[in-house]
Formats: C-alpha cells, sequence, structure tokens
C-alpha cells in the first residue's frame, strides 16, 4: 500500500514518537497493563502505515463485488438496497405469531424469520412426552402443515421471503412451505427464502440433533439437491458461526468453525455429483455481531475474503457467486444482560452498526427483554426501530465499506484471516469437520474459551456494565408469558388433524420415506406429499430415527 | 480421607443451551467437588435415575428454555418418590424474578440467575451441601 520510502520516514516518526509517549507513560502509565478484545486478542495502542505493509490494494482488498469481495458481495451495496431487516420471530401458537408477523412487516420489516418452539426444532409433536413444559415457549408451535397454512395467513409468499431457524426437520419444514405456497397459487420456483440446515454446527453448539453426523449431512445433501433443480430461489443452508459464538467461541473460532462446517458441506455435495457452480451460489452463513466493535467488522470483512479463496482455490468454482459469502447477522444475545435491561437497546444498537458497516445482507436485532423472555411488542419495536434509525438517519450506508484503509481495521481483518486460516489447516489435518466433531475438538476448543471469559468477567478484568461494575438495583420489567390456553388450543388442533386426515395415505407416504430413507433416493418429493397429507413432523422423524438412529450428547465440559 | 462432595449437574428439557452449565461444571471440578455432568436432553426421570445411580449429594439443573415451571418440581416429586429427597435440588439459568417463590416452595434450595459469579456459587455449595448419609 506504501512505498519503501513512505514507510522508511514513517517508521522513523513512530521512533520519536514512541520516545515522547514512553516518557508520558512514566508519569501516567495506561489505565490497564493489557488492552484486548472480547475475544482476549491483544491490540496495540496505534496502528500505521507499516502494520498495511504486507497489503496490496488491488489483492487483498479490491472493490465491491469483485473478488476477493473484502469490501462487500455487491457493486453497489446499500446505496442500492438497504440489507433486510428480518426480525427472528415466533411465540406461542400459529395465531400469535401469524399476528407478530403481520405487527412486524406493518411497522417496516422487510423479511420474516421464523423462530420455533423446542419441541418442532428437535422433531417431537407437541403431544409426546418430550414435549411437556415446552410448548410455545421458545418459539411457534408446528405440528402440521394446518399450523403453517394459519402462521402464513394473509402473508404473500412471492412478495415475502423468509428464514426458517429449523435443523433437524428442516426439509419437512421447507416441504411445509412449499405445500402452503402452491395454495396460495405460488409456484415453488417463485417462493424466497432459507432454511438453516446446518447440522455440524448442532453437535458444536447449537445442539438441537437428531441423528448422527453422517445421515444428518446425506438430508442436507437432500435438499441441496432438490432446491438447485426445484426451488432455485430458495437459500438452501445457513451456515452458521452464529451459535458457535453464542456457545463461547472467540471471534476466530467463530469464523474458522463456520467456514470449515462450509467446506464440509461443499464437499459432501460434489460427492453426490453435484457441480459445485450450480449449488454454491445458493449456500449463505450467518454471523453473531459481538460487543467489540472493530473485532467484529474485521471479522465480517475476513470471511468474505477466505471463503472467496477457498471456493476459487480448493473447489475450482468458476461462477463468480459461488466465491461471494452473502451473509445475515444477529446481533450478540449472549452480550445482553437481565440487570438494567434498558442498557441492551444501546449495546444492540453498537453491535447492529458493526453488522452494517461489516456489510452484512439481513440483520436481526435483539430486544431488551429477551435475556427474560420472547420479546414484547414493545421491545421488539425498539430494536426494529434501531435498525430503521441505523439505515435512514445515521448515514452509515452512504458510502460502501468505509472503514477500509483504516491501519487498525485492515490490520486486525488479516490477522483475524490468519488465525483462522491456522484453524482451518488444523481441522484439514484431521480429516475435515465431521471427524473433527467426532473426537469433539471444536466443542473443547469452545468450553475452554467460555470457561476463561467467564473468569475474566468474575475477576473483574472484563467488565460488564450493570453486572460487575455500576452495579445498581433496577426494577423489574415485564416481560412476555406465554398464556396455557395456547398449549390446550395446540393440543386440541392437533388431534383433530390427526383425526380427519386420511390415515392410510399418510401411512403410505411414510412408508416410502422409509423406504428412500434406506436406500439413497432424494428424500424431499416424498417429504412434499407425506406433508402435503398432514403427516406430523414427528411422524416423519420417528422414522428416520428409526431408520439412522439418534445422536446423543457426549457431555465434554 | 474424607469423600469429596458429588454434584450432578443436569441439562432438562430439549434446551440446548449448555454453556452455563459446561462452565459451572467446570468451575466446580476446579473446585474440588466431583461433578458429574449428565449431557443435554435429559428427562427427570432419567436425571433422577443418574442422581441414584452415582449416589450424589445435589443436583443443579440448568434451564433457558421457560420449562423451569414443570421441570423443576417434577424432578423434586420423583426423588421424594424415590426415598431420595436429601439429594440437594439447585438450578440456574433464565428464570425471572417472581418465578422463584414458588420454585422454592416446591422445594428448590437456591436459583442463581444470571451475571451470578462462578465462586459464589461454589460458595453456596461449600456452605449448604453435606455428604448424604
Amino acid at each position: 500500500m506504501f512505498r519503501e520510502d513512505q514507510l522508511r520516514k514513517v517508521e522513523e516518526e513512530k521512533r520519536k514518537w514512541t520516545e515522547d509517549l514512553s516518557k508520558i507513560l512514566c508519569e501516567t502509565p495506561e489505565r490497564l497493563p493489557r488492552f484486548s478484545t472480547v475475544s482476549d486478542m491483544e491490540v496495540k495502542g496505534l496502528y500505521t502505515p507499516e502494520d498495511l505493509k504486507d497489503i496490496d490494494y488491488s489483492r487483498d482488498i479490491g472493490f465491491p463485488g469483485q473478488y476477493p469481495f473484502t469490501r462487500g458481495v455487491h457493486p453497489s451495496m446499500y446505496r442500492g438496497r438497504l440489507w433486510t431487516m428480518r426480525m427472528f420471530s415466533g411465540l406461542g401458537g400459529p395465531e400469535e405469531t401469524n399476528k407478530r408477523f403481520h405487527y412486524l412487516l406493518n411497522h417496516g420489516e422487510t423479511g420474516l424469520s421464523i423462530a420455533f418452539h423446542y419441541p418442532t426444532l428437535m422433531g417431537y409433536d407437541s403431544d409426546s412426552p418430550m414435549a411437556r413444559g415446552e410448548i410455545g415457549k421458545c418459539g411457534v408451535a408446528v405440528d402440521t402443515l394446518k399450523d403453517m397454512e394459519i402462521l402464513f395467513e394473509g402473508v404473500p409468499l412471492d412478495k415475502v421471503t423468509t428464514s426458517m431457524t429449523i435443523n433437524p426437520p428442516a426439509s419437512i419444514l421447507l416441504a411445509m412451505y412449499i405445500v402452503v405456497a402452491e395454495k396460495q397459487g405460488i409456484s415453488k420456483r417463485e417462493i424466497g427464502g432459507t432454511i438453516q440446515n446446518d447440522m455440524l454446527k448442532e453437535f458444536i453448539a447449537q445442539k438441537t440433533f437428531m441423528l448422527p453426523p453422517r445421515p444428518s449431512l446425506r438430508i442436507i445433501v437432500d435438499t441441496i439437491e432438490y432446491c438447485t433443480k426445484e426451488v432455485p430461489r430458495w437459500n438452501t443452508i445457513s451456515i452458521s458461526g452464529y451459535h458457535i459464538r453464542e456457545a463461547g467461541a472467540t471471534a476466530v473460532q467463530e469464523l474458522a468453525f463456520t467456514l470449515a462446517d462450509g467446506m464440509a458441506y461443499v464437499e459432501a455435495a460434489m460427492e453426490r455429483g453435484l457441480n459445485v457452480d450450480d449449488f454454491a451460489p445458493r449456500l449463505s452463513f450467518f454471523f453473531d455481531s459481538h460487543i467489540d466493535f472493530f473485532e467484529e467488522i474485521a471479522k465480517f470483512r475476513a470471511a468474505r475474503r477466505i471463503w472467496s479463496k477457498i471456493m476459487r482455490e480448493r473447489f475450482m468454482a468458476k461462477n463468480p457467486r459461488s466465491w461471494m459469502l452473502r451473509f445475515h447477522t444477529q446481533t450478540a444475545g449472549c452480550s445482553l444482560t437481565a440487570q438494567q435491561p434498558f442498557n441492551n437497546i444501546v449495546r444492540t444498537a453498537y453491535e447492529a452498526l458493526a453488522a452494517v458497516l461489516g456489510g452484512t445482507q439481513s440483520l436481526h436485532t435483539n430486544s431488551l427483554d429477551e435475556t427474560y423472555a420472547i420479546p414484547t411488542e414493545e421491545a421488539v419495536t425498539i430494536a426494529l426501530r434501531t435498525q430503521q434509525i441505523l439505515a435512514e438517519e445515521t448515514g452509515v450506508a452512504n458510502t460502501i465499506d468505509p472503514l477500509a484503509g483504516s491501519y487498525f481495521v485492515e490490520a486486525l481483518t488479516s490477522r483475524v484471516e490468519e488465525q483462522a486460516w491456522e484453524y482451518i489447516r488444523k481441522i484439514d489435518e484431521m480429516g475435515g469437520m465431521v471427524a473433527a466433531i467426532e473426537r469433539g475438538y471444536p466443542q473443547m476448543e469452545i468450553a475452554e474459551s467460555a470457561y476463561r471469559y467467564q473468569r475474566q468477567v468474575d475477576s473483574g478484568e472484563r467488565v460488564i456494565v450493570g453486572v460487575n461494575k455500576y452495579v445498581t438495583e433496577h426494577p423489574p420489567i415485564t416481560i412476555w408469558r406465554m398464556r396455557p390456553e395456547i398449549e390446550e388450543r395446540q393440543l386440541r388442533r392437533l388431534r383433530e388433524v390427526k383425526e380427519s386426515r386420511n390415515s392410510m395415505k399418510v401411512k403410505e407416504c411414510l412408508d416410502r420415506i422409509r423406504k428412500a430413507s434406506q436406500g439413497s433416493e432424494n428424500l424431499m418429493p416424498h417429504i412434499i406429499n407425506a406433508v402435503r397429507e398432514y403427516a406430523t413432523v414427528q411422524e416423519i422423524c420417528d422414522v428416520w430415527r428409526e431408520v439412522f438412529g439418534r445422536y446423543t450428547d457426549p457431555g465434554y465440559f | 480421607m474424607e469423600r469429596k462432595i458429588r454434584i450432578l449437574i443436569a441439562k432438562p428439557g430439549l434446551d440446548g443451551h449448555d454453556r452455563g452449565a459446561k462452565v459451572i461444571a467446570r468451575g466446580f471440578r476446579d473446585a474440588g467437588f466431583e461433578v458429574i455432568y449428565t449431557g443435554l436432553h435429559q428427562t427427570p426421570e432419567q436425571i433422577v435415575a443418574a442422581a441414584i445411580q452415582e449416589d450424589v449429594d445435589a443436583i443443579g439443573l440448568s434451564i433457558l428454555s421457560g420449562a423451569h415451571d414443570y421441570i423443576f418440581p417434577q424432578v423434586i416429586q420423583l426423588l421424594r418418590e424415590k426415598g431420595a429427597d436429601d439429594i440437594v435440588v439447585f438450578g440456574g439459568g433464565i428464570i425471572p424474578e417472581e418465578d422463584i417463590p414458588a420454585l422454592q416452595k416446591a422445594g428448590v434450595k437456591a436459583i442463581f440467575t444470571p451475571g451470578t459469579p462462578i465462586d459464589e456459587a461454589i460458595k453456596w455449595v461449600r456452605e449448604n451441601i453435606k455428604h448424604r448419609k
């Protein structure tokens, strides 16, 4: 970035500055013995052109919409189109959640995102003993197509895109979405959205798992293969770092483990015989935006740069769209505090700003009360307004990648990239991510980071306002509560659906899924047929549990 | 030599948020307790069976999904049925303040809410958990 003679001059001037500084520090030392990011990465007091001496603008930074995409995936970024404001929502039953969807869309939200309740996430119906105490609490209860029909009442599926945070039963919920669209008269070729469908990070972090890793991967590749041919606007997977970070990983671990997961999916799809350029443009990513502002921006920029190299150099993708890392961001739930909850509005705003400066394609902002429960309408409105103020008042969306060229941000981007590559190499040596997960490697690395962080918080070395510093009492806030009649209604509806459907047809459909699961035929068409006949989430998942066996938590700590 | 205090750290229900459970398990182990961690997705029946089989002095339940009002009393009820209600039950997670009195009434001895330092939980265990007879 700089000529030799310029660098020599800077070096000389810096020497003088350092001498002056050390005199000052003798009298008034720095506030802390060590300055570090929230991931415990040490940072210097000053960055200069010297830190950028190995960076080549054209090779490493380049232009937006061009390889290696450090500055963003679109040539015009937010000047062309703002990021999608997509609030993760699901509460009680489909009726309550449908109402929330309409509320958010009426308040300027631009995309939908569904939070399912735990039984659905884990492949159980509301009437299962496993669902006791959990119905409608952490998201919306969906047992059958009937629930999905209610969920999307009045929502035109050709106009709005929907993201679904769903993993072991991802193919089932996608199938239901396809059939709901069909009933609205919309072809599956026109619908757009995302299923999370990323099982590897479930074993590592989010822990909604059901089947062992290898059969899980097979079902994922079935969905990729099917959507590539039949649902061309669908993002077949959202390769997620969010949960890895929330489980306690550092920024570098989040990035490296996510990209290594992504590599495992690409390999699995290529082994199936798919052409990389046919499916890679529909892979999408999902990251956390944590509280350490510059570290996060560096992480997002490094993510794009690494992925483009992986896709072009390792997997020989030819289509530039295959090289692009497009991502959704959620502000960090784990950075929020139950203490003095109104402070969470401020944390979320900074995190959202980092996501936007990092070039995110869509964003969820957490609500102030999410350390307690699903957000109230009032809380979620503030969170949505936070994005709208950012987009339309602050001016940060006027210029593309405004922090490029910052000595600190560029140096940090390169450092995050280098450290992520080290992890990726280590995982390669273990035989890839599936093998690494089977030996518990990423799980143990994250547990270690989480414990170190907690110790730093407990000792006061890392400050959390309202928790270990500036502690004051705060009055309790009003939180959302699940009403017991919602549970009764959900159970009643499930019973009615089971009584009124054609049970012979359901059985036939389930038998076909069993047969396809035992063989190698793509499961998707069979799943779509089954949900159309109102087969339940659990009925399909039970077939898989029977055919493939269950995965149980090894409980590393 | 006196036997160490044995604690079962358990993750009941479908909740997958195990960061806190694992940090506390590690903290207790480093503090010199014997720790058994159940892993995720345990039913109350499985937790009580593990507690009895492992002959623990206490069970620490971690739950962040909102199912605490069902699961905590259920575990205590099952312990009582098995004649093992001298095993102390405590817990932590996302538990609203106003739910705590009902849980204590059901027999939960302590609830540690978000922001509790590890050492505070360790101190409580030292002062409140005795070996079972």
